[in-house]
């Protein structure tokens, strides 16, 4: 079976930005598992299933999830050892 | 004041807004470029992507992304779409959308692949196939503000009938340095088999990379893989390479 399909982390800009209000695509964060600094942008999204996964693009641990259903949005942010977000412009 | 303007503008890029379509024009056997009309529009960069949903009369919704295709010009908005023979999306937009019909578009979204008009230094564009869209909206931006940001295009594709903008692209002459590579069958005489391209004609197409492009890979998964993996390889650092996949 092949793997399922990904695409970069510019593909979910525009469900995180309306879960945290800002263009996160230029957001940086480092990835609990590994260590590796990126801008969310160079991850890798998986966008398939019910909700929206970020992983890692060196060690594919999952960095970040987004499930959102017209009442409410849940998000574990749980394999970001931080994340550094740009004041909007 | 000012605090309160933030949130209400933000609320109106990511609002859905109808989308109106006005026109429609063909790129290529299975490629239309759509024109709409957005009321409200706030703009956009050279190279971010729009959200379309559709809704079907029972409810049933779904949505995708498509790089927007043209340069900021008020309120009209066009993407060009390929159609994906099994998809479940494009081929309503390339075929049955007609001319007055809405759709739904959230954004523009999207920060990083994007070529900005205060940008000097060179840049590399690789396109596969229908990747060379969001990446003529930069070649499209770069001539409407007359950027003189010298750029280089390598344009892989199946074959010379699969090829988009390919009249406009001659025209755009200056600057723009522009390598095609066909990788099923090429137009007759053309001078380099058709084949996929090797880091020779990524070489050959470019830059050096210690003139320190930005270098920006679209195209299918496989291709990015490929094409940011030579870019690596012959030197170009991994910061200066942005990519967008698509599916």
């Amino acid at each position: 079976m092949a793997p399922p399909a990904f695409l970069d982390g510019n593909a979910a800009a525009g469900d995180l930005e309306l879960a945290f209000g800002t263009d996160m695509t230029m957001a940086s964060g480092r990835c609990a598992g590994c260590g590796e600094q990126m801008m969310l942008a160079q991850t890798h999204a998986y966008l398939g299933g019910p909700g929206t996964v970020l992983r890692c693009p060196v060690c594919g641990s999952v960095l970040l999830r987004l499930v959102r259903s017209p009442g409410q949005t849940w998000l574990d942010a749980g394999g970001l050892g931080h994340l550094r977000i740009p004041a909007p412009a | 004041m000012a605090r309160a303007a933030v949130p209400r503008r933000l609320g109106d890029r990511l609002s859905w807004k109808t989308a109106r379509l006005t026109d429609r024009r063909e790129e290529s056997s299975a490629a239309r470029t759509l024109g709409f009309e957005v009321p409200g529009w706030p703009g956009h960069l050279a190279g971010q992507h729009v959200d379309v949903r559709l809704t079907a009369e029972d409810g049933y919704s779904t949505q995708r992304s498509y790089s927007v295709a043209s340069a900021p010009d008020g309120e009209r908005v066009e993407l060009t779409v390929q159609r994906v023979d099994d998809g479940e999306v494009s081929p309503y937009l390339t075929d049955e959308l007609a001319v007055g019909d809405v759709v739904e578009v959230r954004g523009p979204v999207g920060g990083w692949f994007v070529w900005r008009p205060e940008q000097t230094e060179p840049v590399y564009l690789l396109a596969g196939g229908s990747g060379l869209v969001p990446l003529m909206a930069m070649i499209r931006v770069r001539r409407t503000v007359g950027s003189r940001a010298p750029f280089r295009l390598l344009y892989s594709v199946r074959s010379p009938e699969h090829q988009f903008f390919e009249s406009e692209l001659r025209l755009d002459s200056s600057g723009l340095d522009r390598t095609y590579l066909y990788s099923r069958s090429t137009p007759a005489g053309w001078p380099r088999p058709a084949g996929r391209f090797t880091a020779a004609d990524l070489a050959a197409a470019g830059w050096p990379p210690d003139f320190e492009p930005t270098c920006y890979v679209c195209g299918s998964t496989g291709f990015v893989e490929r094409a940011a993996g030579l870019l690596v390889a012959v030197g170009h650092h991994p910061n200066r390479i942005r990519t967008e996949r698509f599916g």
